[in-house]
């Protein structure tokens, strides 16, 4: 895309970014945010459109205007989130909403066309504009996406959005944009209808100036290409069909958030008001609801979770004034085509990189290079990859099961069988064919020190704990231990960003970080059986609480024998407070494996489905076959507040840099509850004094488990908070 | 010693093939292009080559896909190489990986290319089926047609024979004699008998089951997941009998003379599937990217015959011709890897470059010489190992280095002979 301008500037405003232009009749409004890489809507940039606007309608030479971007591949990336943040009151919030209303409201009434040249992302108010254009045109670009992911922070879209969007695409599609914020590609856009036209980058801007200048005249423009099926009809077009579609949208969104999430359903209240009561009435709903939310604790919470990731982004990974330059990696090996082996393969590929996958026989390569096959077969299945750009990305996993190809990978991951002597055999053995490669292990239980022990250059060595399943979970944890060189940890965590991963890097010890906190969680679940609770109402207690799924059900889905190591490693190094519960090992001891095993605390089908708790279990616990009913906030509190208990330790010790890293940690890495913020923003939420109190009392009961952390109880003496 | 004249001395640093397999089995799915990707990709990964320092990629094909008929190309665009590695397509019937191999190693000793991947591949499974004459005809009249009434007129000309379709045939072009033909012509000309033919048969077989045994064959060999539902990896040749015995081969019948032929489906190779390509470089950069060479291409040749005279005995013709340019005689080379169409046509070719007759039509004094069994495809050849067209050629030099290398000798010959009545030679030596 060009962003000199044809023609005459007519107004420019530098310190928006903002400038108008005329060339032939048509006026151009380029937004180009100064010091920024994408544009975003604030308070300023308001009254310049206003102005600009005015002129366009007031000068007799312009027959209509376009709305660019004079940013290469973004077009209106949303709102400025700094400035939603300074809003402390509901009704600040209200009339902030009010604002865009008014100015799109504005917009959309202009006598004269305005045609959006969208190439880019237009995302929450930048589509709200492109929505209150009469005539939306954009490029056919993988770069060009429009979303309202407005709920995706606790919000809703607040200037126009919940009327607009479903009075251009429809009831359903609306919905499901709004309530999900999902991405929509250009393709598909054009396909349901939220834009007119698909072009070429190149011609963009020529296309768009003629189609200004056919509406000026009155010219007919082609239909929206929404074709809208008889089901949609009858749902849409009359009262009692919409009742049952509002109706199913909230029941199916309880059903998701469990009533942890307010926006959706506010969402579903501003569009429904707007059905009722017309337009008016709707943004009056919608202004209202945002207003409201911007200052709910959901918002805040999921907002700080935003500007975390945002600011992980760009961390080096090195502590302050350390400085190194990351290695560009282009080739890695991957020792053990196992289930992590080949996750973390299928992630490579998919950033491009060559990737030697070596195990110890043909069979269990060719598994490993399946599992990859599979996961871009559902990508083709989804259309998000073409069967070429499929058999591209596969080719570039090289199947081994000797080190030949080793030598020039800047980087080997092991996903080995977790044993120190086989670690030490591989790390021997890979710094022998490929001297100045990384090793980086994926253990989740053995210190990265005790493996780096056998290495001949141990600054090369670090630790990178994947999640399980690769493709899918967000974070990566990087080890380092104090002999880990500032270029290993630079380029392990530039290429983990890469790889599309939320990095954190901490500090080597046992559990790590996540391991470490999820730890005393997962104990106390076992010790609430062995005191006679039952499954379901643990795992449901803490699902209410807000993670995606109950300690139990986690520990059948990763496999009870991965739980089963980190075990004793963790008593040994923690003690009492880290002491596996009898009920656990007891059903390790039995066999039960989890899911994969179809036998755990559930029952699975043949088929691998889930069914009902496996009471068979209870004959393993103390408390044998009988079961007594515990409150679910009791086992709320005996499992989640160890969890903060041992976050705040991983602080104190050092394992963890910041509360920041602490929190994106937990929610990415074990799905601690995003609208809580985190451990450490929990703790402030409930303030640290509350915490130490109910620790303590705890701590009465089973005495050596909750010991409050002395960090925890500094900050509780002195009334402070984790995050400022 | 320079490869050709005062040009740039070409190392072969590694070769990788594709398992091959009979066609219409295990690698059907896979396309020729597939398959020289196949092989591609692992000689890149497994010579830890930097994609980004190949200059050239010239791939040979035989039997071309009709929609991506530059196979070289579409190779060449693996995401391993950047984009702007340029590449073309070669034939030279059964000798066309070896015409990718010379023409990249003629770019090199030119100075044009310092780092080169040549081979070949094709699929005997998928041959494109082509519409007969009259279908052809039809169609295109259709696809101008302005009108349905004109279209529909246009298909009523068909006649039922018009939707016969026609396959490619192993035939010549100029004679319309088939290859098991010409093979069976040879034996009659030279006399070679049924026996010494199965014979030599056996023997591929043999050897090749041994080189698969001891790992020789499949070092060579790139795994390749086995379709469709990719649940074992092909590591192996399937065309090779390890059990095969003599009496077995001799109860075969004649296939081209049913009544006093030689040749039969036991004594020739069969139809397959395969990729195959090896990684050249000039001596100088080779050195400076830290490789080892297996060898060096010494000399090289082609030569061709009256196709419809002895079609495959070109080799004959190619071999002193490379060997002078070389300056060797026969005697200097340790291991000779001889292509096997047919085991007529090997021992035909054995039987010419000892003979006064051909050593005088090569314009020679004396006969090039005896070739020693203990040195000829010593792992066996295209009878057992099988022949898919386009990738032989880089298959027997990359076996060819690997077994002087192994052996410790100085020099190797390779010869090809190739439809339309042409054959190859090529002299390697170590460093």
């Amino acid at each position: 895309m060009t962003t000199e301008t044809l023609g005459v500037v007519l107004m420019e405003d530098a310190a928006t970014g903002l400038r108008l232009s005329v060339h032939d009749g048509v006026a151009t409004v380029c937004y180009d945010q100064p010091d920024s890489p994408v544009n975003t809507l604030n308070t300023r940039v308001g009254p310049v459109f206003e102005q600009m606007f005015t002129r366009i309608e007031q000068d007799a030479s312009i027959v209509g205007a376009m709305l660019v971007s004079g940013k290469p591949d973004t077009w209106i990336a949303g709102a400025d989130i700094d400035e939603l943040r300074r809003v402390t009151t509901p009704l600040d919030g209200e009339t902030l909403s009010r604002g865009g209303q008014l100015l799109l409201n504005r917009l959309a009434a202009m006598p004269k066309p305005l045609v959006a040249a969208i190439h880019g992302a237009a995302l929450g108010g930048g589509l709200e504009i492109a929505l209150a254009c009469r005539y939306r045109i954009a490029t056919d670009h993988p770069k060009t996406v429009l979303a309202l992911p407005e709920v995706q922070l606790g919000l809703l879209p607040g200037a126009g959005g919940t009327q607009r969007l479903p009075r251009t695409v429809g009831l359903p599609a609306a919905l499901d944009m709004i309530l999900t914020g999902k991405t929509i590609r250009a393709k598909k856009a054009w396909q349901m209808g939220l834009v007119h036209e698909l072009v070429h980058p190149s011609i963009l801007r020529d296309v768009v100036a003629r189609r200004v200048r056919a509406l000026a005249r009155g010219d007919a423009m082609p239909l929206l290409a929404r074709k809208r099926r008889a089901s949609e009809v009858l749902l849409e077009d009359n009262a009692l069909g919409r009742t049952v579609v509002f109706r199913q949208a909230r029941a199916t969104v309880l059903k998701k958030t469990r009533g942890h999430y307010p926006a959706p359903l506010a969402a579903i209240d501003a569009i429904e008001a707007g059905y009722r009561h017309g337009e008016d009435a709707g943004l009056r709903e919608e202004a209202k609801r945002f207003g409201e939310l911007a200052v709910s604790d959901v918002c805040r919470e999921l907002v700080s979770i935003f500007f975390a990731t945002t600011a992980l982004k760009k961390d080096s990974g090195l502590p302050d004034g350390v400085t190194a330059e990351a290695v560009r990696v282009r080739k890695i090996g991957v020792l053990g085509a196992g289930f992590m082996g080949a996750g973390i393969a299928t992630v490579a590929v998919q950033a491009g990189t060559i990737v030697r996958l070596k195990d110890s026989s043909l069979d269990r390569v060719v598994a490993g290079w399946r599992a990859v096959r599979e996961v871009l077969r559902e990508r083709v299945n989804r259309r998000q990859l073409t069967r070429a750009q499929m058999d591209d990305t596969l080719s570039l996993v090289g199947g081994t099961i000797d080190y030949s190809g080793f030598a020039n990978a800047e980087l080997v991951i092991e996903a080995v069988f977790e044993d120190l002597a086989v670690k030490h055999a591989v790390l021997r053995e890979v710094q022998a064919v490929a001297p100045h490669a990384i090793f980086a292990s994926n253990t989740s239980t053995i210190p990265i020190r005790d493996i780096a022990a056998a290495a001949v250059h141990a600054d090369q060595v670090v630790g990178m704990h994947f999640f399980s399943p690769v493709h899918k979970m967000p974070l990566l944890e990087v080890i380092v231990t104090p002999e880990t060189s500032a270029q290993t940890t630079a380029t392990v965590v530039a290429y983990g960003r890469q790889l599309g991963k939320t990095v954190i890097v901490v500090r080597d010890g046992p559990g790590f970080y996540v391991n470490r906190i999820l730890a005393p969680y997962i104990n106390e679940s076992g010790k609430l059986l062995d005191d006679g609770a039952s499954i379901d109402a643990i795992d449901e207690a803490l699902v209410s609480f807000g993670f995606p799924v109950g300690p139990l059900t986690l520990l059948d889905e990763v496999g009870l024998d991965i739980a089963g190591k980190s075990g004793p490693i963790m008593a040994a190094a923690f003690g009492e407070r880290m002491r596996p519960s009898v009920t656990l090992q007891r059903v390790i001891e039995s066999g039960r494996l989890g899911r994969k095993a179809k036998r755990g605390f559930y029952r699975y089908s043949e088929q691998g489905k889930r069914e009902d708790v496996d009471k068979g279990v209870y004959a393993l616990t103390p408390a044998s076959g009988s079961r007594i009913a515990v409150a679910a906030e009791e086992i709320q509190r005996r499992t989640v507040l160890p969890m903060l208990n041992e976050a705040v330790r991983c602080l104190e010790d050092g394992i963890v840099r910041s509360p920041r890293d602490g929190d994106i940690g937990a929610v990415f890495g074990i799905g601690f509850p995003p609208f809580r913020g985190g451990p450490f923003r929990f703790i402030d939420a409930l303030g640290a004094a509350a915490v130490v109190k109910q620790l303590e009392e705890l701590e009465k009961r089973y005495p050596g488990r909750y010991e409050p952390a002395a960090m925890l109880r500094a900050k509780a003496t002195a009334g402070e908070r984790f995050h400022p | 010693m320079p490869t050709f004249g005062t040009g740039r001395r070409v190392a072969i640093v590694a070769g990788v093939r594709t398992p091959f397999a009979r066609s219409g089995t295990l690698l059907k799915d896979y396309t020729a292009i597939d398959l020289g990707k196949l092989a591609v990709a692992e000689l890149v990964q497994r010579t830890a080559l930097d994609g980004a320092t190949v200059d050239l990629l010239v791939f040979g094909t035989v039997v071309p896909s009709v929609v991506a008929p530059n196979i070289a190309r579409e190779v060449s665009l693996l995401p391993h190489f950047p984009k702007t590695l340029q590449a073309y397509t070669v034939s030279r019937a059964c000798a066309s990986a070896n015409q990718a191999i010379t023409d990249a190693a003629d770019q090199i000793a030119l100075g044009h290319a310092h780092v080169a991947i040549a081979g070949g591949a094709e699929s005997l499974t998928q041959v494109p089926i082509l519409h007969s004459r009259g279908m052809s005809d039809v169609l295109v009249a259709a696809s101008k047609a302005k009108a349905l009434s004109q279209r529909l007129a246009i298909f009523a000309q068909l006649r039922p024979r018009d939707f016969i379709p026609i396959t490619p045939a192993i035939a010549e072009p100029s004679t319309g004699e088939s290859m098991g033909q010409s093979a069976e012509k040879m034996a009659k000309l030279n006399g070679i008998s049924r026996e010494s033919q199965d014979r030599f048969a056996l023997r591929s077989h043999l050897n090749a089951a041994a080189g698969t045994d001891d790992g020789r064959l499949t070092a060579e060999i790139v795994p390749v997941p086995a379709p469709p539902k990719f649940e074992a990896m092909i590591a192996t040749d399937n065309g090779v009998r390890r059990d095969s015995t003599y009496e077995q081969l001799a109860a075969l019948k004649p296939v081209f003379d049913r009544q006093y032929g030689t040749v039969t489906a036991g004594n020739a190779s069969p139809l397959t599937d395969g990729g195959a390509a090896v990684l050249l470089m000039s001596d100088e950069r080779a050195k400076a990217l830290g490789y080892i060479p297996l060898a060096y291409i010494r000399s090289y040749a082609y030569a061709a015959v009256d196709p419809g005279e002895q079609l495959l005995q070109a080799p004959v013709l190619a071999a002193p011709i490379a060997l002078a340019r070389a300056g060797l005689a026969l005697e200097d080379i340790d291991v000779i890897e001889m292509h096997e169409a047919f085991a007529a046509q090997v021992l035909s070719n054995i039987q010419g470059l000892a003979s006064k007759t051909w050593a005088a039509r090569a314009g020679l004094s004396a006969p090039v010489g005896d070739v020693d069994f203990e040195k000829l495809n010593v792992m066996g050849g295209s009878l057992s190992i099988g022949h898919p067209f386009g990738a032989t050629g880089a298959r027997v030099l990359t076996t060819l280095c690997n077994e002087l290398a192994r052996r410790g000798g100085q020099f190797g010959m390779l010869t090809v002979c190739a439809a339309g009545g042409m054959g190859h030679a090529m002299i390697v030596e170590r460093a």
